[in-house]
């Protein structure tokens, strides 16, 4: 079977000459959760965004077996679900329930079947009584599942998320992994947050300079590289 | 901040919010009209239009005393021109000044108390306003609350490092200090645009902000927009009538 | 200066309006083309940046401060088209949201600021940002655009009948003078801030201007502000001129029939004279207008 997500040696640098990315080579299977851990900076926010052809660098990028190419894109876009880190610049529209709407009448539906999608939507993540409201006056955990809800709504078959944990408090933390592990999609998660990861992922990447530099179980990968945070080593470092 | 305060005015519940924003917008601009150009009997019209405003909040159910206030922004400007005015020998139109804006002010304060700026925006659309021009106030108003809590934190920020020395070296440190704080502000919103570009892009963009509702004019709003926009002119013509 | 309502005569207010529908439409389409994908969003981002940015002080002297306009900051940054739309959006939420100017006094702010005063600066950078006195020709917009917008606003004030003594026009005269220096300082320091972290953020105008046209359309400008500025505070003369030429009594008898008897009086208080004063003066800076936003305004890539 094709897998889901594949990427070979892909490469990509910024405008002012920052090399991103230096030759990632990645798989995601069907009904996997996979963890992407690393450095901030070390390129897991620019892989992401070439998942549905938001940038486009050199290497191949395919999804469902699709390359990521211009006339695939509107194709892609819908099997790829992004909500991205900061929640703000995912909620542009006045109201909750125009952002839900938003996608789904960029796809063609009329307004009537896309209100009630995303209706729906904001049920699955718990915010139905937030339809009329405007994005600004709400809490990030709130803002968080929105942008969540806009993206459900489209119905994508793999959800990515780049540092969903982000602003959340532990409850708001507990919450969104429990929302997250009821979902069937197969999910890519950008995360610094261990025990988060551990509660949804079955498998962890690590970046390091713009390339995948190991993969394993998160157990294997925090080890590894030391990644999590103890008040000893800390210690031990200064 | 002022602007969060009318958004949450603006999303509750009144006869007065019901209305259509069209119709809404054309009695805004019949009473605006009327203020403008009254000339005689301004006293009396004045006072009765005042009356009818605040009929018109207590409809609306927002807080009357506040939005009074509010509308006083307006008059230190005011008040200059009124003062220049009274000193070039003019006192007629120092009161008309001070009169005139302090009423239109309050006007467009109800409006914008009982409409959330967004459908206010899509009103204004239909008057065949370029779409394009909306869509920037659109997003300019959704990021005013975003991008002015960043510039908090940093005035916040630069008060924190004792920023209040008075010498003229600091003075000239300070406008550095400040330059580079707007540039760095300036800065994030370009890149959060590009984000949000991209947000759009990921699902699905096409070149046009799609539209989930389009309200019904009822007739009840045919009604309103009537009698409203006849309102102030009654009054004038009345207050015009009672003052040879 | 934002105008409120209630400052303006009703013929030099629907004037402006008139004028600044078109005007704004005409230039909101070319800003749409200047970009090669819809770019609303940057565009309102930095709207609303440029409203952020007054909560950000810049000390002027012991005790005082003051802030970015940022007219000119838009304007070298997206290019006028792109500028003048996020001005008059801009104007239009100040307006709204935060009685900062009036809703009929609209089309007035619009044309002084977003349209002439953006103008105003863009035209000495198309001149010299090539050369060595790319600092200067910074500068210098930034604080022609505050200079033009202030002396329009004052200029529209007179033609609508506000005296002021002359020593106060002196004074206020002086006090735009100092804004505008001001403008002219922060919008230079923060032009260069950027161009060290975020150097794509301030764009080159194009190399093929026609230099004389655009020195032409600066001289234009500024001599239509002033111009105007005089005309206004002398408006008496452009009303007799009207009446001499007979125009204005010729109409309003035309007028007078269909309305009621307590309108005459308002339709003889010069309504007519004033709205051709306020014509001349309005056609002249629109004209320019149109000139400047053909010459200034060519498509150009991001
Ligand atoms: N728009 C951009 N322009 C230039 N460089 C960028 C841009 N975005 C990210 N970078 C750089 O690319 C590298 C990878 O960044 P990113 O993908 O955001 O990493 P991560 O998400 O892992 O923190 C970093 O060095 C970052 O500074
Ligand atoms: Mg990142």
């Amino acid at each position: 079977m094709t897998p889901l997500v594949e990427v070979r040696d892909l490469r990509y640098t910024y405008d002012d000459g920052t090399v991103a990315l230096d030759g990632v080579d990645f798989r995601l299977e069907r009904g996997e959760t996979v963890a992407l851990l690393g450095a901030n900076g070390s390129g897991k926010t620019t892989f992401v965004l070439h998942l549905n052809g938001l940038l486009a660098g050199q290497g191949t990028v395919k999804v469902c077996g699709l390359p990521v190419e211009k006339k695939y894109l509107p194709t892609i876009r819908r099997k790829v679900g992004l909500v991205f880190q900061d929640a703000d610049s995912q909620l542009f529209m006045p109201t909750v329930l125009e952002d839900v709407a938003f996608g789904l009448l960029n796809q063609g539906l009329d307004a009537q079947a896309a209100a009630d999608r995303a209706r729906a939507a904001l049920d699955t993540v718990g915010m139905s009584a937030a339809a009329g409201r405007a994005p600004y006056h709400l809490s990030a955990g709130e803002k968080r599942r929105v942008a969540i809800a806009g993206i459900l709504a489209m119905e994508p078959e793999i959800l990515v998320l780049d540092e969903p944990t982000t602003f959340l408090d532990p409850p708001g933390q507990r919450a969104l992994a429990e929302l997250l592990g009821n979902l069937p999609q197969s999910k890519i998660l950008v995360t610094h947050n261990i025990p988060f990861a551990t509660a949804l992922c079955n498998r962890a990447a690590f970046f390091a300079g713009g390339k995948i530099i190991a993969e394993g179980s998160i157990e294997e990968i925090v080890a590894g590289f030391a990644w999590d945070f103890s008040p000893e080593r800390s210690k031990s470092h200064s | 901040m002022h602007h969060v305060v009318l958004e949450q005015w603006s999303r509750g519940s009144s006869p007065v919010h019901r209305f259509d924003p069209r119709a809404k917008l054309v009695v805004l601009l019949a009473v605006l009209i009327s203020v403008a150009t009254a000339a005689r009997g301004l006293p009396l019209f004045a006072g009765a239009l005042f009356l009818l405003l605040i009929t018109g909040l207590r409809f609306a159910r927002v807080p009357v005393i506040r939005v009074l206030t509010r509308a006083a922004v307006i008059l230190p400007f005011t008040a200059v021109f009124a003062a220049v005015s009274w000193l070039a020998g003019d006192p007629a139109r120092a009161f008309s000044l001070t009169v005139k804006s302090y009423l239109s002010a309050l006007a467009v304060l109800l409006l914008i108390s009982t409409t959330p700026l967004p459908s206010l925006l899509r009103a204004i659309g239909i008057t065949g306003a370029p779409p394009f021009l909306l869509e920037v106030a659109q997003f300019l108003y959704r990021y005013l609350f975003v991008i002015s809590e960043e510039a908090q934190h940093m005035t916040k920020a630069a008060a924190a490092r004792g920023a209040s020395v008075r010498q003229w070296i600091a003075q000239v440190h300070r406008f550095r200090a400040a330059a580079g704080a707007l540039a760095i502000l300036f800065a994030r919103s370009y890149i959060r645009a590009e984000d949000v570009q991209r947000a759009m892009l990921a699902r699905g963009f096409q070149g046009s902000l799609p539209l989930l509702r389009v309200t019904k004019f009822r007739t009840s709003d045919t009604v309103f927009l009537i009698l409203a926009s006849l309102a102030p002119w009654a009054l004038r013509a009345a207050a015009e009538r009672a003052l040879p | 200066m934002h105008i409120p309502d209630g400052f303006l005569s009703a013929p030099v207010w629907a004037t402006l309006d008139v004028a600044a529908v078109p005007t704004v439409a005409y230039i909101a389409r070319r800003a749409q083309r200047t970009f090669e994908e819809d770019k609303a969003p940057l565009l309102g981002v930095l709207g609303a940046f440029v409203f952020a940015a007054q909560m950000i002080n810049f000390p002027v002297g012991p005790g005082t401060t003051g802030h970015l306009v940022g007219g000119a900051l838009l304007a070298f940054s997206l290019g006028p088209a792109a500028a003048t739309v996020v001005m008059t959006a801009i104007l239009a939420i100040q307006a709204l949201v935060f009685q900062d100017g009036g809703i009929l006094a609209l089309g007035a702010n619009v044309l002084n600021m977003a349209v002439l005063g953006v103008l105003a600066a863009y035209i000495p950078y198309s001149i010299w940002s090539r050369t060595r006195w790319r600092k200067f020709s910074l500068f210098a917009g930034a604080t022609l655009s505050v200079l033009v917008s202030a002396v329009l606003a004052l200029s529209e004030l007179f033609l609508s009948g506000v005296r002021m003594p002359s020593a106060v026009l002196g004074v206020s005269l002086a006090l735009f003078a100092v804004s505008a220096l001001l403008e002219g300082a922060i919008t230079l320091a923060v032009v260069q801030a950027l161009e060290r972290i975020q150097p794509k953020a301030i764009r080159q105008p194009l190399s093929n201007r026609s230099l004389v046209l655009a020195m032409v359309s600066l001289a234009a400008i500024l001599l239509a502000s002033v111009g105007v500025l005089f005309a206004a505070a002398a408006p008496d003369g452009i009303e007799r001129l009207g009446q001499q030429a007979g125009i204005s009594s010729h109409v309003r008898t035309l007028f007078r029939t269909p309305f009621a008897d307590y309108q005459a009086a308002f339709w003889q208080s010069a309504f007519l004279s004033k709205a051709a004063a306020g014509l001349a003066g309005v056609a002249l800076i629109y004209a320019a207008c149109l000139l400047l936003s053909r010459a200034v305004g060519r498509k150009r890539s991001i």
